[in-house]
C-alpha cells in the first residue's frame, strides 16, 4: 500500500472520529449545584468595617499560625499583606481619591469549588456545612488548586521541605465546642457575621433594600461562579472589582470542564472503543503485510 | 549497510559523555537541596505562578516533544505505513526516556511526593479530576513505552554471549511479548490520545488568568494536533543528529513522505486556532499591539514557516529544509506550550515568574541524563538501523542469534 495522503487522511478521521465518539451524544452541562441543606457561611459589609484587624488576629490565635511581618512595619509586627502560607484571613484597604474602604479576604467556599473539582484525590473537598475542606493526608502537593481557584485562595508552603496547602476552613476545628469562625466572633462591629447561608443572605438583601444608598446594589457570591458561600456587600459607587473581587460570571468555574471530562470518559466508554479499534486496525494491517516486513515495534 | 536494526557499539565514556555526567551531578545536588530546603529557596515559583518549567517545560514541553514513539506508531501500525518501521524503534527510545523522566521531574516537584502512591488507587479517585487523569495515562504510557521498546532489548541479551542467564530469559519471554505486542501498541496510541488532549484541558479551567487569545475550549484539540507534529519534528531532529554522530544513513526520503502529512496538520491546526478566535470575536485583541499580540505572532510564523517550506515537493527531499522545519516546528509547538502554561498566564497584579538558577539546572540535569541514557542504550542495544558496523568491535552486532518471531 503506497502513502497517499487520502489514506492518511482517512485514517486520522476515522481515529478523530473514534476518539470523539459518544462526545456530543453525552455533552450536556451537568446539573447546577445548589448550596447544602446545612451550609454555612460568612457575611462580610464593608460598610462596616473599620479595619481593626482583629478578625486577623484572631484567626492567626485560633489557627495556630505564625506571625507574617510585613514591609510595612520594618519586620516588628505581625502586619500580613495578602494571604499567604502564614495568613488564612486577611483585612485590606482600597483607596481612591477620598474615598476608602476595606476588604476582608479569604477563602470563598463556592458552592462549586473549582479547586476541589481540580484537586485529584480530593484533599480538597466540599465536607459538612458545605466547608471546602482540606485533608494534608491526601495532598500531593501538585498545587493544581493554586491554578485553578479564581480567587488565589488556597497558598502553599514553599520554605518547607515538608509543606501544606493553607487555607481558610471556616474554623471547622472549632465545630466540637459549638463556635463559628474566630474572625466572626471577635469583630467589633458585626462586619463580618456567621450564619446558614440562606439567612445571610435574606439578611444582606434587606440591608440592599433598606438602606439602597449606602450600598453597592450587588450582593457578591450570590450568583457569581455558581455562588459562593462567603457573602459581600460593599459600598456605593465602589464596585467588587476594585476590592478584588473580579468579575466572574455566573457560571461554576468546573461547569465546563467537568461537563467535558465526563462526556469524553462517560463509563469509559470511548477509550475502551478506541482502544478496540486500534487493536482491530492494527491486528488487520499485521496480518496484511508480507511476512518479511513482519515486526514488533 | 544494513536495514536491520543494529548497536553501534563503541566507547560509553566519551569526552561528551563526560560533561554529560557533570551537568546531572550538579542537577542530583541541587535535586538534593530541594529535597531539604522546599521548594520556595530552590525555585522561582510562589502563590501566583505555582507551576514553573518542571510543569511547562518537563512535563508538558518534554512529553509533547517525546511524542515521536507517538507520531510513527501511528502511522506505522495503524495506517499500516510498513516503510517507517525503522524509526519505530529510536522513535520509541525516546519517548520512553523523555516520559519517564516527566515522571521523575513531578516527583520532584510536588511538595509531598510521600502521598504519590495513593493516586493509583482507585477508590481514591477524583473523576472530575484532569490532572488525575493526565497523571495515570502518563504513568501508565510509561509502563507501555518501555514495554513497546522492550524486544529490542531483549533482543540485545539474546545477541549477547556474555550473560547466558540474560540470554536465555530473554529467548523465553521474547515470544509472549511479541504477541501482545498490538494491544501493547494499541495502548500506547490511546494512552497519548488521551493525556495530550488533557494536557490541554488542565489550562481550561483558568478561565480567569489564561489570555482569551489562548484559552479555548479548543485548548485539548490544539495540544493534540501540536503534539503530532512537534513528535514527528523530533524524529526528523533525531535522525539528522544520529546520522551524524554515528555516521548512519539519513532517512530523507521516509521521511518526505511524513513530512506532507505533517503540512496537513500544521494547516488543520493554524485554521483551527485562527477559526476558533474569529468565531468567538478575538481576533481584535490581535489589534491592541502588545506583548501578547507579539506572541501570538511569533507562534503563527513558526507553525505558517514550516508549513509553507515543505508545500513544494522538491523542498521536501532537501534534507536541510527537511531539518530546518523540524527545528521551526518543535520551537512553535514548544512556544505554544510556554504560553499556554505560563507566558500568557497571569494570576493577576503583583505576580512573576522567572526561573531560579537551580530550578533550571535541575532541568539540565534531566535532559542530560536522557541524552546519556540514549547514547548508552543506542551503543548496546539494537536501535538504530543502517549503521556500518564499527571496525573496533565487529563481532558484537554480526554474530547475533535471530530472534524468535522475526
Amino acid at each position: 500500500m503506497s502513502i497517499t495522503r487520502r489514506s492518511v487522511l482517512k485514517g486520522l478521521v476515522a481515529a478523530g472520529t473514534a476518539a470523539t465518539v459518544g462526545a456530543p451524544v453525552a455533552f450536556a452541562a451537568r446539573e447546577r449545584k445548589k448550596p447544602q441543606p446545612d451550609a454555612v457561611g460568612m457575611l462580610y459589609d464593608a460598610t462596616r468595617c473599620i479595619g481593626c484587624k482583629a478578625c486577623v488576629v484572631a484567626c492567626k490565635e485560633a489557627n495556630g499560625l505564625p506571625p507574617d511581618p510585613g514591609p510595612a512595619t520594618g519586620g516588628m509586627y505581625d502586619a500580613p499583606i495578602d494571604l499567604s502560607d502564614r495568613t488564612k484571613n486577611v483585612i485590606k484597604l482600597y483607596r481612591e481619591g477620598g474615598r476608602i474602604s476595606y476588604m476582608k479576604a479569604q477563602c470563598m467556599h463556592c458552592v462549586d469549588p473549582a479547586c476541589a473539582s481540580v484537586c485529584m484525590i480530593s484533599a480538597l473537598h466540599k465536607g459538612k456545612y458545605g466547608i471546602v475542606e482540606y485533608d494534608p493526608d491526601k495532598c500531593v502537593g501538585c498545587r493544581y488548586c493554586q491554578i485553578a481557584c479564581p480567587f488565589n485562595v488556597p497558598k502553599y508552603e514553599w520554605s518547607k521541605a515538608f509543606p501544606k496547602i493553607v487555607k481558610c476552613e471556616m474554623c471547622r476545628h472549632l465545630q466540637a465546642q459549638g463556635k463559628g469562625p474566630a474572625c466572626c466572633a471577635v469583630c467589633p462591629r458585626e462586619a463580618v457575621i456567621f450564619g446558614p447561608v440562606d439567612r445571610l443572605l435574606a439578611d444582606a438583601r434587606g440591608r440592599l433594600q433598606r438602606e439602597p444608598v449606602r450600598y453597592h446594589p450587588k450582593v457578591y457570591g450570590e450568583k457569581d461562579v455558581g455562588g459562593t458561600q462567603v457573602l459581600y456587600l460593599s459600598a456605593a459607587g465602589i464596585p467588587f472589582e476594585k476590592l478584588g473581587l473580579p468579575a466572574l460570571g455566573d457560571q461554576p468555574v468546573p461547569e465546563f470542564t467537568e461537563s467535558l471530562q465526563h462526556a469524553i470518559y462517560q463509563g469509559f466508554i470511548a477509550p475502551v472503543v478506541l482502544y478496540s479499534a486500534l487493536g482491530l486496525v492494527m491486528y488487520r494491517n499485521r496480518r496484511k503485510r508480507p511476512a518479511g516486513e513482519e515486526g514488533e515495534g | 549497510m544494513s536495514h536491520r536494526a543494529e548497536p553501534v557499539g563503541g566507547p560509553i565514556l566519551t569526552r561528551p559523555f563526560k560533561v554529560l555526567l557533570g551537568v546531572l551531578v550538579t542537577g542530583l545536588l541541587l535535586t538534593a537541596w530541594r529535597f531539604v530546603s522546599g521548594l520556595g529557596p530552590t525555585t522561582g515559583m510562589n502563590d501566583g505562578y505555582a507551576w514553573g518549567i518542571w510543569i511547562a517545560y518537563d512535563v508538558v514541553t518534554g512529553t509533547a516533544l517525546a511524542c515521536g514513539g507517538y507520531a510513527v506508531a501511528l502511522l506505522c501500525y495503524v495506517l499500516n505505513q510498513g516503510k517507517y518501521h525503522p524509526m519505530v524503534r529510536p522513535a520509541v527510545l525516546t519517548s520512553a526516556l523523555g516520559y519517564t523522566l516527566a515522571g521523575v521531574s513531578i516527583v520532584i516537584d510536588v511538595g509531598r511526593y510521600w502521598n504519590l502512591w495513593k493516586v493509583p488507587l482507585l477508590w481514591n479517585w477524583n473523576r472530575n479530576s484532569i490532572l488525575l487523569e493526565v497523571a495515570i495515562c502518563v504513568m501508565s504510557y510509561i509502563f507501555v513505552l518501555w514495554l513497546e521498546l522492550s524486544p529490542a532489548i531483549l533482543e540485545g541479551f539474546e545477541r549477547d554471549n556474555r550473560y547466558p542467564l540474560l540470554r536465555r530469559m530473554s529467548l523465553k519471554i521474547h515470544p509472549f511479548v511479541n504477541r501482545a505486542m498490538i494491544w501493547i501498541l494499541a495502548l500506547g496510541i490511546l494512552l497519548p490520545t488521551m493525556h495530550h488532549s488533557s494536557l490541554g484541558a488542565l489550562m481550561l479551567i483558568s478561565a480567569s488568568k489564561l489570555h482569551p487569545l489562548w484559552h479555548t475550549p479548543l485548548l485539548p484539540l490544539l495540544f493534540l494536533g501540536s503534539c503530532l507534529f512537534m513528535g514527528y519534528a523530533v524524529v526528523v531532529f533525531e535522525g539528522e543528529i544520529s546520522s551524524q554522530v554515528f555516521q548512519r544513513q539519513r532517512e530523507t526520503r521516509m521521511l518526505v513522505s511524513l513530512s506532507w502529512v505533517m503540512v496537513d496538520v500544521l494547516f488543520v491546526f493554524l485554521a483551527l486556532r485562527l477559526g476558533d478566535l474569529a468565531l468567538r470575536g478575538r481576533l481584535g485583541l490581535l489589534l491592541n499591539l502588545d506583548f501578547h499580540t507579539f506572541f501570538f505572532l511569533l507562534e503563527m510564523a513558526l507553525f505558517l514557516a514550516p508549513a509553507l517550506l515543505m508545500m513544494k515537493r522538491e523542498r521536501r527531499y532537501n534534507p536541510g529544509i527537511q531539518f530546518l522545519s523540524a527545528m521551526m516546528m518543535i520551537c512553535a509547538g514548544m512556544l505554544y506550550r510556554f504560553d499556554v502554561y505560563m507566558i500568557q498566564f497571569d494570576p493577576g497584579p503583583g505576580w512573576s515568574y522567572f526561573p531560579a538558577i537551580p530550578e533550571m539546572f535541575i532541568t539540565f540535569g534531566l535532559v542530560a541524563l536522557e541524552i546519556m541514557v540514549y547514547i548508552f542504550i543506542v551503543k548496546r542495544f539494537p536501535i538504530l538501523a543502517g549503521i556500518a558496523p564499527p571496525p573496533s568491535e565487529p563481532s558484537l552486532g554480526a554474530a547475533g542469534v535471530p530472534a524468535s518471531g522475526r
